[in-house]
């Protein structure tokens, strides 16, 4: 083995080497020691790995919808990946309210314009970032928050008409998924 | 557990648990310096690696049951979603199919070696009981895994072995009922199979525990079969058998990748990958190659029997191969007290050194004839197998009535040091008696 050519003078009379020196049989502990752990390692991989999404699960990660029936001021809620994703054609006055709104005043500053690519269409994953409640907006008659918005009614967070928080105990933003406009009137969401 | 003197460890934390609840000194004793005998052969091996095989199949199982479904209409479809869309469940799936043959494997060499060897004789009878009971344990786990897959073989597989049970006179019929939990193998059938195989490992596992426990006390047997006399017969087990344990599992793991990597399949069946239909049952119906010889025994009662000259049928053919399989494993219970020689080891007992080959080729005739159809000559290989089969346990006692013992060695390290008794190690004049 390599290390015999390295260290000629040690190994056999290790007797005479007791002490805080270090002899073969250390680095021989260590390499089997460090080959054991990657092993181990490597046998943990495949097991670990099988309790993420599988294939099929994967394949479903995306979905496309369709904006035709929805009318302005109207939202509508789909599921993608097992969540609810907010999709609220918002009203000029929405828009005008969550594009004036002080950068100052808010928790989690964003523009609206980095929020909805078109203005007219806002898509928000509808879970409160606070502790995963889904929050109260969809509909008309819906308690909408102090802010015109959403309203989480587990823990009270106040969101705008840019779905940002701007009340409660909320850390952050309602959040943007990852989408893209097909057409003008469909969406890819994931 | 021992309430002795506790060891003192380098390491502070170890000794401050070790002193409130002795486990390292329990592991140093039972493990480390545990005197095991110095002569132990590569059958030795095989204790260890039915330990290993148990503990990657309970590991592997829990895995896949985060996947599967316990549903008649899901089931099939759970196994092959594992197959193909969840990550690495292939190869979960495969350690895990073809753990339970190499479990078998490692098994029978296990019980081949206790047979030779006499390990199964005073005072280690009871050691060997709970042995045959692990064994049970893990046929009947190995049987309610086949069906989970929800295939052909699994459904039919299943049929055939619960309705064993419709044999047992006036109430094997509601027993039958109440295995299924309905009127057919069903989804009660299914869903009550999965929780028992789910179970029944973890309850091997503590009757495994029970088989290490009852060792320690005895001690291991040795191809000699006789006791070591002191400290010069035996060897620490650490870390003289922990390295040679790991050198037999390193190589049967090896085997077993083998079959997971080159031959996934070639230990299964086909027809298991055709979903259950209850409507068609395959032509021809084997169990997996572990239970063949106790199938082969299920079959080779064609007959029924009863009072000679008279129409009156004692034992219908159906219950009479269903007691005969039972009896099959049901003997090895009593073996320790059949067996009326005192030698252990086959190597000083000139006829049972020859006989215990007839229960080997009756092993293998039994295995060969319950893979095949039940017609001719096949039944009658299976008839003659079951004949040898209980004739050597059933031979044993005038065996050993008229068997004369080649003369035991006088001492585990006699015959390789060629010391006497004060002989301490390797280093003891080698040469004297050569």
């Amino acid at each position: 083995m390599a290390e015999s050519t390295h260290m000629p003078g040690h190994g056999h009379g290790s007797g005479t080497h007791a002490g805080d020196e270090h002899n073969r049989r250390d680095f021989l502990y260590l390499a089997a020691g460090a080959t054991g752990a990657v092993g181990a390692a490597c046998a943990a991989w495949p097991f670990i790995s099988s309790m993420n999404p599988a294939a099929d699960t994967l394949a479903l990660a995306s979905i496309e919808v369709d904006l035709t029936p929805i009318q302005v001021g109207q939202a509508i809620t789909v599921t993608w990946r097992g969540k609810p994703v907010f999709i609220r054609r918002r009203s000029e006055e929405e828009i005008t309210a969550a594009k004036n709104v002080n950068m100052a005043e808010l928790v989690d500053p964003q523009a609206d314009e980095a929020r909805a690519t078109k203005p007219e269409w806002l898509v928000l994953v509808g879970v409160c970032t606070h502790l995963g409640c889904v929050p109260l907006g969809q509909k008309s008659t819906d308690n909408r928050g102090e802010f015109g918005g959403w309203f989480c009614p587990c823990h009270g967070s106040h969101y705008d008409t840019s779905g940002r928080i701007r009340k409660g105990p909320a850390p952050t933003n309602l959040a943007v998924p990852e989408y893209a406009f097909l057409t003008d009137t469909s969406i890819r969401i994931g | 557990m021992a309430h002795g003197p506790t060891s003192t460890f380098k390491n502070p934390v170890v000794n401050w648990v070790d002193q409130r609840l002795p486990v390292f000194t329990m592991i140093q004793k039972e493990y480390g310096t545990f005197p095991t005998p110095r002569n132990f052969n590569y059958f030795w091996n095989f204790g260890a690696i039915a330990m290993v095989v148990l503990v990657v199949m309970i590991l592997t199982g829990i895995f896949l049951a985060m996947h599967y479904t316990a549903h008649t209409s899901m089931a099939f479809a759970s196994v092959e979603r594992i197959m193909r869309d969840v990550n690495f469940g292939w190869l979960i799936r495969y350690i895990h199919m073809n753990g339970a043959s190499m479990f078998f494997i490692a098994v029978y060499i296990h019980i081949f070696r206790g047979l030779y060897y006499g390990s199964y004789k005073k005072p280690r009878e009871l050691l060997w009981i709970l042995g045959v009971v692990i064994f049970l344990l893990m046929m009947a786990t190995a049987f309610m895994g086949y069906v989970l897959p929800w295939g052909q073989m699994s459904f039919w597989g299943a049929t055939v072995i619960t309705n064993l049970f419709s044999a047992i006179p006036v109430v094997g019929g509601d027993i039958v009922t109440l295995l299924w939990g309905g009127f057919s193998v069903d989804n009660p059938t299914l869903n009550r199979f999965f929780a028992l195989h789910y179970l029944l490992p973890f309850v091997i596992f503590a009757v495994v525990f029970l088989h290490v426990a009852a060792l320690h006390v005895t001690g291991s047997n040795n191809p000699l079969g006789i006791e070591p006399k002191g400290p010069q017969d035996t060897v620490p087990f650490h870390p003289y058998y922990t390295v040679k344990d790991s050198f037999g599992i390193t190589l049967f793991l090896i085997f077993w990748a083998a079959f997971v990597f080159f031959a996934p399949n070639f230990l299964g069946h086909p027809d298991n990958y055709i979903p259950a239909n209850p409507l068609v049952t395959p032509a021809h119906i084997v169990p997996e190659w572990y239970f063949l010889p106790f199938y082969a025994i299920l079959r080779a009662v064609t007959f029924n029997i009863g009072i000679p000259f008279t129409d009156i049928v004692l034992i219908e053919a159906k219950l009479g191969g269903v007691l005969l399989m039972f009896g099959a494993i049901a003997i090895l219970f009593v073996l320790p007290w059949l067996d009326t020689s005192p030698v252990r080891s086959a190597r000083f007992r000139p006829i049972y050194r020859i006989w215990i080959w007839v229960f080997v080729a009756a092993f293998a005739m039994l295995m060969y004839a319950g893979g095949k159809p039940a017609e001719q000559p096949y039944i009658a290989i299976g008839q003659l197998g079951t004949v040898l089969y209980f004739a050597f346990f059933l031979a044993l006692p005038f065996i050993g009535w008229i068997e004369k013992p080649r003369p035991l060695p006088a001492s585990i390290s006699k015959p390789v040091l060629g010391g006497g008794p004060l002989a301490s190690g390797v280093t003891a004049k080698p040469m004297e008696k050569a």
